[in-house]
This record gives structure tokens, C-alpha cells and sequence, in this order.
């Protein structure tokens, strides 16, 4: 098992679950065991809850498995079916999972900067809070989800927040342009600028960043920079192994990479969908849950399982105490229709269809209906 | 004991919630099997009662943790505690439930808010 998040527990559990009763080695590059990420912008970046809230194996789990952490892959070895580490290790096996996840993109020429933070990771969400718990101003490079919460917790936390977007609008690519402004405008509701349509130039700052130079000209004086840009699958290890290798590890609707013997999941796996009829890399906690099952008895039985259709993409977002919940993809959508509630209350249930039928749900603070219009779109797209 | 509902009126496959201290859910499977439990998800505030049952299982509508009816038991995370059972009697088309004794594992807000504390 290379990937020790939840990605990496969940293959581990399947693995067991599923009868195997071998060896299993867990390689992971942080020091920590799996702990739960989406708190890291939420609850724990307001500091409501502690890290030893987030972790996600029980208290009498026992997986059997040998934990090699804060040790990184650097290599597969396919003849050898080993998995090479930085310290010089190989590890042998007859199965691989991949489970490496994705790393948190930068800003080129940020690095060094002090005040300047991206959040992916525990570490990374301990020094933001930190660094939030001093006040200040802060500007979040991105208005996709992790750049909104951030946002949103550092709004609650008294800190004065600006939000720059290089897209016209926010969130448009995973909700479309309809749903992405009304979701987007929680930020002004609450007093949070969200700067739409502007890309940024540059940071500011000797040693410590001191503003956010816009690609207009403007400057916006910054005490604490987010940068929010997306993350990009881990598989640079990987390059030269014979796994190909296209926007992550290429995959098949089960998870089997082009090597037998070896599966991927989660954020750095680039699934077949069956339901799109293309290729998507999914970076939802969700797939990083639900996959790994699929992945591990196509593992087990290599081609012996035909793949079942997975359940739509799932995530949720929460921000300005609003809860939000999206399935399924907003892409190709012809239509979006408001099914219930009203977009200025915050409080919408909206369904997204092609040709009449429907492909995606979005909620804002409507959990009852958004299960049952899940399941829906589960059934009439399997 | 407590009344629930009536049993025609809890379709397969839907849940009722009964508006006690804490909340309990009474859920009738695609099987026909009726089952109580709490329905606070033990990982943060959300209602089981709106989540996706499917089988003998509950998965909450919010971070997708998953309660097996039948023991409580935590079948998918983020939720590491289990839910307690209640006991369900069906009597002349009637469901009643017989409360645990046993302490809920409410998530840390809601506790927090019972409590008195900050919610």
C-alpha cells in the first residue's frame, strides 16, 4: 500500500475484509497515521477540534499491517515488483495499491515567503492556524472549495478576508456558472470580498509577503496569503515504472493500472468512468472511501470481478455555516432548475439534467431532499 | 415504551424520527424489518433519518459514515463511535421503542450544547 490517508486505510480494510491474510505493508510519506483531511479547513483550521479528532481508525481496530511512515516512495521497480523508498528500501510485493494523493499547487516564486501558505496537509493546517490566530489580513489565492472554507473559518475567526478568483466566476467549473455565483456569493453575505475575473501577477514583500499584486495593477496589502489553486496527483515516482501515467495514474473502471498486479485509488487515480464514457480523475473523499473496495477485489481476482458502476462523485462543502452537497458532474449539463427553496435564502436544492435527464444535485442546506435526489441520480444514471 | 408510529405508515425503505432528547430513528429496511437506533451521526450534528438506507445499513446524508442497524456497529468513517439500538416492538400495527439506558455518543457540538456549553 503506497499512501497511508484515506485512500490508503480504506484499501488496507477492504484487503482484510476482503479475506486476505498476508503481509500488508503500509508505506507513507507524512509521519502520521491516516487522519481525516476535510476538518483541516474547517473545524480544526478554527480550532474547535484537536488532531487526535481526525484520526480514522478505530481505537480496537487491528489491520495487521506494518506502518513505514514519513518515509517517501521513489520508485517502482516492475520486474522486480518492488516499491523503492528514500531511504533505500525496497519493499517486494505481490500486489501494489497506489494510493499517493495529490500535493497542494503553488504559486511560482512564492517559496520562501514567509506568510505565504497553501493547506493539505495536518502540518500545513497547523502553521495556518497559527499564523490565523494572530489576526491580520488575509487574502486566499482561489475561490474553489478549500480557498472558500478557508475563508469562511477565517471570517469566523475575525480576520479580515479577501478572496481572488482568476475565472469570472467562482466555482463554476465543478458547479457551473448558475449555481457557482449564487454559492459564491456566501462570501459578500458576510462581508468577504471576492474579487472574480482577475488573475494574480505577483506577491509582495522583501522576506514576509506584504500584498497580492493583481494582473490589473491593484495591490492588495496582505498580512497572510492562501494560495487555493488546486492540487496535482503525486505520480512523479512513478515516471519510467511502465504504469502509465495520463493526468495521474491511468485506470480502468476497477482501478487497474496498465501493470497487473497493480491498482490505484484515490485523489492521484484517474478512474474510466462508465457513465461519462471518459477518463476522471475524482479528488472526493468519498471515491477515496468507496474505490478502494472495487480496487481491492480487482486486485484479488485480477479480471476474474466484472467492474460494477460506481455511485455518483459526492462531496460536501461547509461554509458560512451553510451546508453544501454536490453529486454527480455539472459538466454537459443543459439545465439547471431550482427544485426547492430559494437562492437568496442560501437555501436550494437544485438538479442539474441533459436532454431531460438528470445528471447532478446540488443542496445548500437541504439534507433530506439532497439524499433522496442522490439516490435518484444514482439510479437513473447506473 | 415509547410510540413511534404506525407501521402503514412507515413505507419500506423510509425512516421516522422521533423527537425525543436525544432524537431516535426508527428505520423500516426493503426487507421489512424495523429497526431503532439514535439518530444524532456520532461524528458531527446530522440526522440518520435523512441519510441513504440501503440493506441493513444507514449512511449519513452528510460525510457518508456509515451504522449498521442491527448493532450500532461503525461501518464507514469519518464516524469512529457507534450509535445505540433501541428496542422495537410492533403491537396492533403500532411501532413502539424502549429506549437504551446505555450513554448516546453524541457528536462533540451537540454534547457541547446539551451540556450548556458554546454550541
Amino acid at each position: 500500500m503506497v499512501g497511508a490517508s484515506l485512500a490508503g486505510l480504506s484499501a488496507a480494510r477492504s484487503l482484510r475484509k476482503q479475506g486476505y491474510d498476508g503481509r500488508l505493508v503500509v508505506i507513507g510519506d507524512e509521519p502520521h497515521r491516516p487522519y481525516d483531511r476535510p476538518p483541516l479547513s474547517k473545524e480544526f483550521l478554527a480550532g474547535t477540534i484537536g488532531a487526535a479528532d481526525l484520526t480514522l481508525e478505530t481505537d480496537d481496530e487491528d489491520l495487521r499491517a506494518e506502518w513505514l511512515l514519513g518515509v517517501r516512495a521513489t520508485g517502482l521497480d516492475s520486474a522486480e515488483r518492488a516499491v523503492r523508498l528514500a531511504d533505500g528500501r525496497a519493499v517486494r510485493a505481490d500486489g501494489i495499491v497506489i494510493a499517493t494523493g495529490a500535493a497542494a499547487r503553488t504559486l511560482p516564486g512564492s517559496e520562501g515567503l514567509a506568510g505565504v501558505h497553501v493547506l493539505r496537509t495536518l502540518d500545513d493546517a497547523l502553521a495556518l492556524r497559527d499564523a490565523l490566530a494572530r489576526g491580520g489580513r488575509l487574502v486566499v489565492i482561489g475561490g474553489g472549495f478549500v480557498g472558500a472554507e478557508v475563508a469562511s473559518t477565517a471570517y469566523t475567526l475575525g480576520l479580515d478576508v479577501t478572496v481572488v478568483e482568476a475565472a469570472p466566476t467562482a466555482l463554476a467549473g465543478p458547479l457551473g456558472e448558475t449555481m457557482g455565483h449564487i454559492v459564491s456569493a456566501l462570501h459578500a453575505d458576510h462581508g468577504v470580498r471576492l474579487l472574480c475575473g482577475v488573475g494574480v501577477k505577483g506577491l509582495g514583500g522583501e522576506h514576509r509577503v506584504d500584498a497580492v499584486l493583481l494582473e490589473d495593477g491593484r495591490s492588495i496589502p496582505a498580512d497572510i496569503v492562501v494560495v487555493g489553486v488546486g492540487a496535482r496527483p503525486c505520480v512523479e515516482w512513478l515516471e519510467g515504472s511502465g504504469v502509465a501515467l495520463d493526468n495521474g495514474v491511468k485506470c480502468g473502471a476497477d482501478g487497474r493500472t496498465s501493470l497487473a498486479g497493480v491498482v490505484a485509488v484515490g485523489d492521484c487515480a484517474n478512474w474510466y468512468d462508465p457513465r461519462v464514457g471518459a477518463h476522471r480523475r475524482v479528488e472526493h473523499w468519498t471515491g477515496a472511501r468507496e474505490r478502494p473496495d472495487a480496487a481491492v477485489a480487482a486486485l484479488l481476482a485480477w479480471g476474474a470481478v466484472e467492474p460494477g458502476v460506481p455511485r455518483p462523485p459526492y462531496f460536501w462543502s461547509d461554509q458560512y455555516g451553510v451546508k453544501i452537497q454536490f453529486a454527480g458532474h455539472a459538466a454537459g449539463a443543459d439545465s439547471v432548475t431550482i427544485e426547492e427553496g430559494a437562492p437568496d435564502d442560501r437555501n436550494v436544492l437544485a438538479v442539474y439534467r441533459r436532454a431531460g435527464r438528470p445528471v447532478a444535485v446540488l443542496g445548500m442546506n437541504q439534507p433530506r431532499l439532497f439524499t433522496r435526489w442522490r439516490k435518484q441520480l444514482a439510479v437513473a444514471t447506473s | 415504551m415509547i410510540p413511534a408510529c404506525r407501521l402503514a405508515d412507515l413505507p419500506r425503505g423510509e425512516a421516522f424520527r422521533l423527537d425525543i432528547d436525544p432524537p431516535v430513528s426508527v428505520f423500516h429496511t426493503d426487507d421489512g424489518e424495523v429497526f431503532a437506533i439514535d439518530d444524532t451521526c456520532t461524528h458531527q450534528d446530522a440526522s440518520l433519518a435523512d441519510g441513504w438506507l440501503e440493506g441493513c445499513e444507514v449512511e449519513c446524508p452528510l460525510h457518508a459514515s456509515k451504522f449498521d442497524l442491527r448493532t450500532g456497529a461503525v461501518d464507514a468513517p469519518p464516524a469512529r463511535l457507534p450509535v445505540r439500538t433501541h428496542e422495537v416492538v410492533v403491537e396492533d400495527g403500532m411501532i413502539y421503542v424502549r429506549v437504551s439506558t446505555e450513554a448516546p455518543n453524541l457528536p462533540p457540538c451537540v454534547a457541547s450544547r446539551l451540556a450548556g456549553g458554546p454550541a
